[in-house]
């Protein structure tokens, strides 16, 4: 009961249609282990749903560990499987900073903003 | 005022603990040196001028089996000579949250429920799941009577490889949310104060692992099967310690979640680039490969194509050395390529090339799921096919890679022992260990020797797999110190084929007259005495009470389960195969294993038969090499007896069935 508690209030997740195939994911929150799941499984939901572009927002994400590292993997893998993509835009300095620690920008690329990273070929 | 004064001198003369420690760490450091020295300096003489020629094979073997032997000394030398002995935990800090985590597979219910109740009366408020990958009702039960978290594999598992233990934890991660894990294998019952006497480590925001022995309770007096380790849960650990290069062994450790995690994000991106490296590799040879076959009607047409796709590959390389990221390599990979295909396809070639992509894109996939098989990928880059079809297999490659990139995975799957490769994962992600020499866990060995055999032959397996398919002394971000601490234990599985040069050489001499060395003179002893000498003094200072004779007895005896490791590893790896298990005897009788053990009682019979003949032909004067006689007959009385554990091993019945 807590724990669901706790992650409704540490998370905000919405999914918006962008153009014919593609979504704004917006995260609110701290993305970490108590919301890695979720996350997780709300990327492939959206990918299920036949949205084949996904640029997640994370310009309201406070925080971010490895583990919600590990969901936007899982969201990439199956954005990717179906023959899209997953997309980060709007990063704060922390989750640049991870993002660069782990070197994991080398598989996702941050782009600067929601419309940057909509328009990218 | 005189008493006091006495005390004084008293307490300065005589040494408590501390003391000896340090005095032991010191002798240890001096003897380290002294038995390396030694050894260069028999070695050297050995490879110089003792060499026989006349018996070179023999020669060579028993040379090549003495340089491996003292590399091992090095590397166990380098190991033991910054031993840590940490004493006393660091507190346990409050509200940390932490999951306990109990492995099982088909073990009895009965016995899972004593480690279940005793994790659930671990002190240090935690969290306690059964992670049960054998999916049973019964055991479910028993969770729920225990009133303990009940975890199995979720629906995502289903068609995938399940990964055995590794896939257990992963599967359990990602149904949890401790910010720390204790594992514990389903035999391995804790003690209450497991968490407060480890935690405190973490205080160290760096450290990802603090490592425990496993003492086993159910062991008969003699140990039999040489199942406690404490060598190993003692100097070797805390040797590796030193050099911030503990391992986890599977249980009695506790893990940082934010470690394992960031560890599994890291090598996931450097599974990924390995996967790119790989996939231009192979796309240099299928393009060798169609240069080769060029007719010269061809030649003109289809070379600069061929060129031009070869510096595509080249110049991704580049980019990936550069940093770029990988949709940009590939994609820029990709264009290239298309260019290079659109110089052959002039209009009357554009059907055959329609023809050919659906083919060849089948067969770029096949390339791509075989980038984790090195035999696989070489018979496939080296498949016959036309010029065309090489230049449509290339193109079709890369793209591909980013499709079936491999999952997040907080527990490296590389190897059957998952916790080895995590740990030197986790080291090369910039991460620390603990190892704290403190009993907090009673667990049960292997009661036949059947199983204990099986144990020993998957761990070697495992270290040899990691050895091969991630080498400590290549992969990126380990220190020297910790390439050198791990490579020691790879090192030390490799000791099989040394140990058979060393049994056979005795009865090569005894039986057949050949000697190794050109003379067994006094140089020979000089040489050779002290450097053994120093050697079992330097082990028995190491060792410092701990009975490691057992040890001692089965590293060499084992030698058969050795070799059997290496080459089923080496196999798996390369070539794709099974690691295969211990096959039961056919030989068995009345619950011995003789059969199990075969290898080691035909050597016993030679050495047996070798000192037969040897002292026999001394003792009716047919020969009158007297000393090399001797000190062969010595070499094959220490074989013996160090081969002698098998047959207690394979005699030895359980109190319940004699």
């Amino acid at each position: 009961m807590t724990e669901e508690f706790i992650r409704g209030a540490l998370m905000e997740i919405t999914v918006s249609p962008a153009g014919e195939r593609a979504a704004v994911v917006q995260l609110r929150g701290r993305l970490d282990l108590l919301v890695a799941a979720e996350v997780k499984q709300r990327l492939a939901q959206a990918v299920s749903e036949g949205f084949r572009l996904l640029v997640v927002d994370m310009g309201e994400v406070s925080f971010v560990d490895s583990s919600g590292l590990g969901a936007l993997i899982g969201g990439l893998k199956a954005a990717r499987l179906a023959g899209g993509d997953l997309r980060l835009a709007n990063l704060g300095t922390q989750a640049q900073a991870i993002l660069e620690l782990t070197t994991l920008n080398r598989v996702l690329r941050p782009y600067p903003n929601v419309a940057e990273a909509l328009r990218a070929e | 005022m005189q008493r006091s004064y006495s005390e004084t001198t008293l307490m300065r003369a005589s040494w408590g603990p501390a003391e000896w420690a340090a005095f032991r760490r010191g002798l240890i450091k001096i003897l380290v040196i002294t038995n390396l020295t030694l050894g260069a300096y028999y070695l050297l003489w050995r490879g110089t001028v003792s060499l026989n020629w006349n018996a070179w094979l023999f020669a060579l073997a028993l040379f090549g089996a003495e340089l491996y032997s003292y590399i091992g000394s090095f590397l166990f030398g380098l190991t033991v000579f910054r031993l840590r002995e940490r004493g006393e935990p660091p507190p346990a800090p409050p509200g940390l949250r932490v999951d306990v985590f109990i492995t099982c597979y088909n073990e009895p219910v009965e016995l899972v429920r004593k480690t279940v109740r005793a994790a659930m009366a671990i002190r240090y408020p935690h969290q306690t799941y059964l992670l049960d990958d054998g999916n049973s009702p019964a055991m479910q039960a028993m969770a729920a009577e225990e009133g303990c978290g009940y975890i199995v594999r979720s629906a995502a598992w289903k068609g995938f490889d399940r990964h055995a233990k590794a896939g257990n934890l992963i599967n359990a991660l990602e149904q949890t949310t401790g910010d720390f894990v204790l594992v514990l294998d389903a035999d391995q019952v804790p003690l209450p104060q497991f968490l407060d006497r480890t935690l405190g480590y973490f205080a160290d925001p760096l450290v990802a692992l603090v490592q425990t022995p496993q003492y086993f309770i159910n062991v008969p007096p003699g140990d039999p099967f040489g199942s406690q380790a404490p060598l190993f849960y003692g100097p070797i650990q805390q040797g590796k310690d030193g050099w911030n290069a503990a391992f986890f062994c599977g249980s009695n450790a506790v893990l940082r979640r934010e470690a394992l995690a960031r560890t599994g994000v890291r090598f996931f991106v450097y599974d990924v680039e390995r996967r790119i490296r790989r996939a231009l590799r192979e796309a240099d040879t299928v393009i060798r490969q169609a240069e080769r076959r060029l007719t010269k009607a061809d030649r003109r047409r289809i070379a600069p194509a061929l060129r031009a796709l070869r510096q595509a590959v080249a110049q991704a390389r580049r980019e990936l050395d550069r940093g770029d990221t990988f949709q940009e390599v590939t994609d820029r990979f990709q264009r290239r390529a298309e260019e290079a295909a659109r110089m052959v396809v002039a209009s009357d070639l554009r059907q055959i090339m329609a023809d050919l992509a659906d083919i060849q894109a089948a067969e770029a996939a096949e390339i791509m799921r075989a980038l984790n098989d090195e035999a696989l990928l070489a018979e496939l880059a080296a498949r016959d096919r036309s010029p065309l079809a090489a230049i449509e297999t290339v193109r079709q490659l890369i793209p591909l890679l980013v499709n079936e990139a491999m999952d997040y995975l907080p527990i490296s799957t590389i190897s059957v022992t998952e916790d080895m490769s995590t740990s030197m994962r986790m080291h090369a992600t910039g991460w620390r260990s603990v190892y704290h020499d403190e009993i907090l866990a009673y667990g049960l060995a292997p009661e036949d020797l059947r199983s204990a055999l099986q144990q020993r032959l998957r761990w070697a397996q495992g270290t040899i797999q990691v050895m091969l398919r991630e080498n400590p002394l290549t992969l990126p971000g380990l220190s020297l110190g910790q390439r050198l601490a791990y490579f020691d234990t790879m090192w030390s599985y490799l000791s099989g084929v040394p140990t058979v040069i060393y049994l056979i050489s005795p009865v090569l001499y005894l039986v057949f007259g050949l000697l190794p060395v050109n003379a067994l003179s006094d140089e020979f002893f000089w040489r050779l005495v002290p450097y053994l000498a120093i050697n079992q003094l330097l082990f028995a200072v190491i060792s410092w009470g701990r009975p490691t004779w057992r040890g001692q007895q089965y590293s060499l005896a084992l030698f058969p389960l050795w070799i059997k490791a290496v080459v089923t590893a080496a196999g798996n790896v390369w070539f794709g195969k099974k690691l295969g298990f211990i096959v039961t005897p056919k030989t068995r009788q009345a619950g011995r294993y003789f059969g199990l053990v075969r290898w080691q009682l035909l050597m016993m019979a030679l050495l047996a038969v070798a000192v037969v003949v040897g002292l026999g032909q001394l003792a009716m004067g047919w020969r009158s090499d007297g000393l090399p006689v001797l000190v062969n007959v010595f070499w094959a009385v220490y074989d013996l007896v160090m081969l002698s554990v098998v047959i207690d091993a394979a005699m030895y019945q359980p109190a319940e069935e004699q």
